[in-house]
């Protein structure tokens, strides 16, 4: 072992030099590059920074588009998933709720017209997503609570609405902080 | 086809494309043949003469491990000493604390053996400096350890017969320069340019659209994350991995880190057959890795975009599937991909919480690695796959009663003994540790830990036993991936599943290299009329039944009481 131990130090101590120093350099040198400059994409009202682009935000009042439930309330310090399993009994209990509380918030939806994603927790707990179909389940409520005509929402929802990569691969999906600033700004 | 669906193919496509040209040039660099990259050649020299190495300087397969367990002891007391004092080390703009011994020896080992278990969560358990000088640098020289002790087998097939087999500091180098270091600058810029942060700023303080204050955590992640890919390491920069929306911004980079993460285990197979001039074994492995994966792929992706039943109970819509630990932007088609892929190559990262998936998806998960060679982590894949192969010639070779050979040299008693301590070293592991979890768990529920055993389950019954299963597999196979939901920051968790930890890399890399040592030395028999052939399609379904039958069939009683038990409960 005595053999290849000084060589081994001296080894890692370059690596080191080369992998944890130089690479990360070339790499923040490289964000600088990119849009938001490597600290993350942010997004502006007035010059007021409002949020990241790429993280999901809580919307709890009704004239707002509500995102998914999170396991960390949206508080990007962190970031979490539920890690319930479907035969959890307290889980399909607190799904269950969601739905409720859904149904009564949006008092012309049907049960069964509920889609998964309104009522489960995302993996990061920050996800800005929503498919569309998802979106406009709340075109009523959002429309009532702004007193603006249903058709003029849902014609934001499609907008709104992103294809998926090259039009042909992944889901499409509707970005709720950006449709949220985009139903503010409608007069 | 669906546009989620087509996600999945194109990304597999692609993967491929890119994995054949670059196996090819893959083995030109291990040979020191001329390459595009030949510019860096004084950025090695240099690196060579500043730690006194002679690089010409041929080692046996002894030697090669020696060098391998010493440099690879240095790199574990750095790591613990850098975690330990972190808090006081610079580029800690969050404050965050140096970690406790126990939570430090696990992360240490964890990522010295390109495991990742992450008993953390990255936003408040590392410092910016910890993140390069322990995670990034172990990211990428245990991925170039794996690549080196592979090179060590390429050699001990390449010629007749000999004792030589390279030097093991000269692979270790151009691993990291020739390969890992260019295509992570490449991977990196893709993320950079798609919202992941690169700088050094802290947490940046934001009040939302409707007026709540909260912090978003950033820092220089994208180097980290395109090295945790290639080098199937598996770390997330965030708690949540590549499920976080900076780590993971969109569909592109998810197929690129979906990309990354098989290109190598690939490329190597692909690297074996011209490095050994035998193009045709290495298509023969590939194709049974391949039929492997697909049989563990296929199932999960019905069951992951089939959709939750007991969600399907409450009357809720899944068009896409099983929703609840997913992704809107990935949707649960490329996720169940991604669980695939990152269970049987022993990467480890997630973008959707494994916790919550079907309990079919649970037992393909589980079963990844369980085999742990379907295309298998970055290097160590194919030592794997070596050690079933060996056992399937010796087993081929009793059933038609010849003396079993592979590629002229005679597979003898030593080796054999090898073979099978390290095939069946894996189920030992495995449960033996979850037997172990579920006896504390049961007789000192109240034992005053960090969190007590009786709070380590997230959730109850069949699904709570599979919790501690996967922690025992993920840290035997190195994957580092977990059904996260289990309380796993304590000194019970820490300590067993670190000595798993070591145990499951080293031994599995000393068994095929010794092997492989072995027959080098032997001499060379001529193929002939009696030889049996391994390149063929018959002695490729040989080693997935042997595969089959060592590896799936040992845990068949682990998986009836978790995974299976769940899913004849809900599936009614």
């Amino acid at each position: 072992m005595k053999t290849y131990l000084t060589a081994s130090i001296k080894l890692t101590l370059v690596l080191l030099v080369l992998l944890a120093g130089v690479y990360p350099a070339l790499v923040a040198g490289i964000g600088k590059l990119s849009p938001g400059g490597g600290g993350g994409e942010t997004v502006s009202r007035n010059g007021k920074v409002v949020g990241f682009a790429n993280v999901g935000q809580a919307f709890t009042q009704d004239r707002y588009f509500q995102g998914r439930p999170s396991a960390v309330n949206y508080n990007a310090a962190g970031s979490a998933g539920s890690n319930k399993g479907p035969s959890n009994p307290d889980y399909l209990a607190t799904v269950q709720a969601r739905i409720d509380t859904f149904l009564a918030h949006n008092p012309t939806v049907q049960r069964d017209q509920i889609t998964a994603e309104l009522v489960t927790a995302s993996g990061s707990g920050l996800d800005p997503h929503l498919s569309p179909q998802a979106a406009y389940l709340q075109v009523a409520r959002v429309a009532q609570a702004r007193n603006l005509p249903e058709q003029r929402v849902r014609a934001l929802v499609e907008q709104q609405v992103e294809a998926p990569l090259l039009g042909i691969l992944g889901p499409e999906k509707v970005n709720v902080l950006q449709l949220n600033l985009a139903l503010d700004a409608l007069k | 086809m669906s546009t989620e669906l087509l996600g999945v193919l194109v990304t597999y496509l692609l993967t491929l494309a890119l994995a054949i040209p670059l196996g090819k040039y893959i083995a030109r660099v291990y040979q020191g043949q001329k390459t595009l990259l030949d510019f860096l050649a004084p950025l090695e020299r240099l690196l060579y003469r500043a730690s006194g190495i002679d690089p010409t300087r041929e080692m046996n397969w002894k030697q090669h491990l020696l060098a391998l367990l010493t440099i690879n002891l240095v790199w574990f007391v750095l790591a613990m000493v850098l975690l330990l004092t972190q808090g006081n080390l610079p580029l800690n703009p969050d404050g965050n604390p140096s970690m406790s011994p126990d939570l430090a020896f696990n992360t240490a080992i964890s990522f010295l053996v390109n495991c990742n278990l992450q008993h953390y969560s990255g936003e408040s358990g590392l410092t910016y400096f910890s993140q390069l000088t322990v995670i990034t640098f172990l990211q990428f020289v245990s991925a170039a350890t794996g690549m080196a002790a592979v090179v060590v087998l390429f050699n001990a097939f390449k010629e007749k017969s000999s004792e030589k087999l390279g030097n093991f500091f000269r692979y270790l180098v151009l691993s990291c320069t020739r390969i890992l270091l260019p295509l992570c600058l490449v991977i990196a810029a893709i993320l950079a340019f798609n919202g992941t942060p690169t700088s050094f700023d802290g947490k940046a303080d934001i009040v939302t659209l409707q007026g709540d204050s909260v912090q978003v955590s950033r820092g220089p992640a994208a180097g980290m994350i395109a090295i945790k890919h290639l080098g199937t390491n598996g770390g997330g920069w965030f708690g949540v991995n590549s499920a976080h929306p900076l780590e993971n911004p969109n569909y592109l980079t998810n197929m690129t880190e979906l990309v990354a993460q098989v290109l190598i285990p690939i490329a190597m197979v692909i690297a074996f057959g011209v490095y050994i001039r035998r193009k045709k074994l290495a298509w023969t492995i590939f194709g049974v890795m391949t039929v492997g994966m697909l049989l563990l792929l296929v199932p999960m992706l019905l069951s992951e975009t089939g959709g939750s039943p007991t969600l399907a109970q409450l009357h809720l819509l899944q068009p896409t599937g099983a929703m609840e630990g997913k992704e809107v932007r990935f949707g649960p088609a490329i996720s169940a991909y991604w669980s695939t892929v990152t269970t049987i190559i022993s990467t480890g990262s997630v973008n959707a919480m494994h916790d919550s998936t079907m309990p079919l998806s649970g037992t393909m998960q589980l079963l990844g690695m369980f085999i742990n060679c379907f295309y298998g982590g970055c290097g160590v894949g194919i030592l794997n796959y070596f050690i079933f192969l060996i056992i399937a010639v010796f087993i081929s070779g009793l059933m038609v009663g010849r003396t079993p050979e592979f590629l002229g040299k005679k597979v003898e008693a030593r080796e054999m003994k090898i073979a099978t301590i390290i095939a069946l070293l894996h189920p030992l592991l495995i449960l033996a540790g979850t037997a172990l979890a579920c006896f504390t768990l049961t007789s000192y529920p109240d034992a005053d830990w960090t969190v007590k055993p009786s709070a380590w389950l997230n959730n109850p019954g069949f699904h709570g036993f599979s919790e501690m299963l996967y922690e025992f597999t993920s840290s035997a196979a190195n994957n580092g991936s977990g059904f996260e939901g289990l309380g796993d920051n304590n000194v019970f968790w820490n300590v067993s599943t670190g000595f798993v930890l070591l145990l499951g890399r080293f031994l599995p890399i000393i068994g095929p290299v010794a092997i492989a040592g072995l027959l080098a030395r032997k001499r060379y028999v001529p193929e002939s009329a009696g030889t049996l052939r391994t390149d063929t399609a018959t002695f490729g379904f040989m080693t997935l039944a042997v595969i089959l039958i060592i590896a799936a069939l040992a845990f068949f009683p682990a998986l009836v009481l978790g995974t299976l038990a769940e899913y004849f409960t809900i599936y009614q």
